[in-house]
């Protein structure tokens, strides 16, 4: 009768929490104003979120280990697919030259990518360890 | 107890689909899209959540799995046609 009410109370936490991060997720979206910006919104919270409702489902999981095997695949999916993806987008939308936003104070990649080839220059202080390396 | 948090749970989780369709159709550019269709993603994975929370069923919970999957793969597919092919080069 308690482990039960102290179930239902566990649930029902992790839920809210999972859907409030859902939330923040979905608002950082529509108002950040920048694609990295919606970028860093969207993957932490989402993820998050989404891990915390595959948590409640895997604590409820109806008297079932395939339930919760389940959902835990889930959250690994989740964890591991988000930042590549993430990443990827972030890549992509800075070599089409996606414009930043007004605000942006530092751009530490400006001028060190090779639009043509797509690969990335060392900065100024690290090219002598690097021909160190090469020697 | 636990009906009541499943209802807040649509209702909140509703909201915020409409907030990602408002970034989906106004995104300026192709990537803000493509995030948008993500957090879709993710969105509907919480959606299956919260559905098998409320009915018992277990059954899309599976569903959930491979759209997790689909959604990374469409996310590459997006960044390969964004940073490599497209229109913006004009051929």
């Amino acid at each position: 009768m308690v482990t039960e009410l102290l179930m239902e109370i566990l649930i029902s936490f992790f839920l809210l929490a999972g859907v409030g991060f859902i939330f923040v997720a979905a608002l950082g979206l529509l108002r950040m104003p920048d694609l990295p910006i919606r970028l860093h919104a969207t993957t932490k919270a989402g993820a998050l979120g989404g891990g915390l409702l595959m948590i409640a489902v895997g604590l409820e999981s109806f008297g079932d280990v395939a339930v919760a095997a389940k959902a835990a695949a889930i959250i690994v999916f989740l964890v591991l697919t988000g930042p590549v993806a993430a990443h990827l987008i972030g890549r992509a939308g800075y070599f089409v030259g996606v414009p930043m936003w007004s605000g942006t104070i530092k751009d530490e990649l400006k001028g060190r990518y090779d639009h043509k080839t797509h690969t990335l220059m060392s900065p100024p202080g690290l090219s002598r360890t690097r021909d160190e390396q090469s020697d | 107890m636990l009906e009541f948090s499943i209802f807040i749970a649509y209702t909140v989780l509703g909201v915020s689909l409409v907030l990602i369709f408002f970034r989906l159709v106004l995104g300026p550019s192709l990537p803000d899209r493509v995030v948008a269709l993500e957090m879709l993603a993710t969105l509907t994975v919480g959606f299956i959540a919260v559905y098998t929370l409320s009915s018992g069923v277990t059954a899309f919970l599976d569903v959930a799995m491979v759209l997790a999957l689909t959604a990374f793969l469409a996310a590459v597919g997006f960044a390969r046609l964004i940073a490599k092919g497209g229109s913006q080069d004009g051929d």
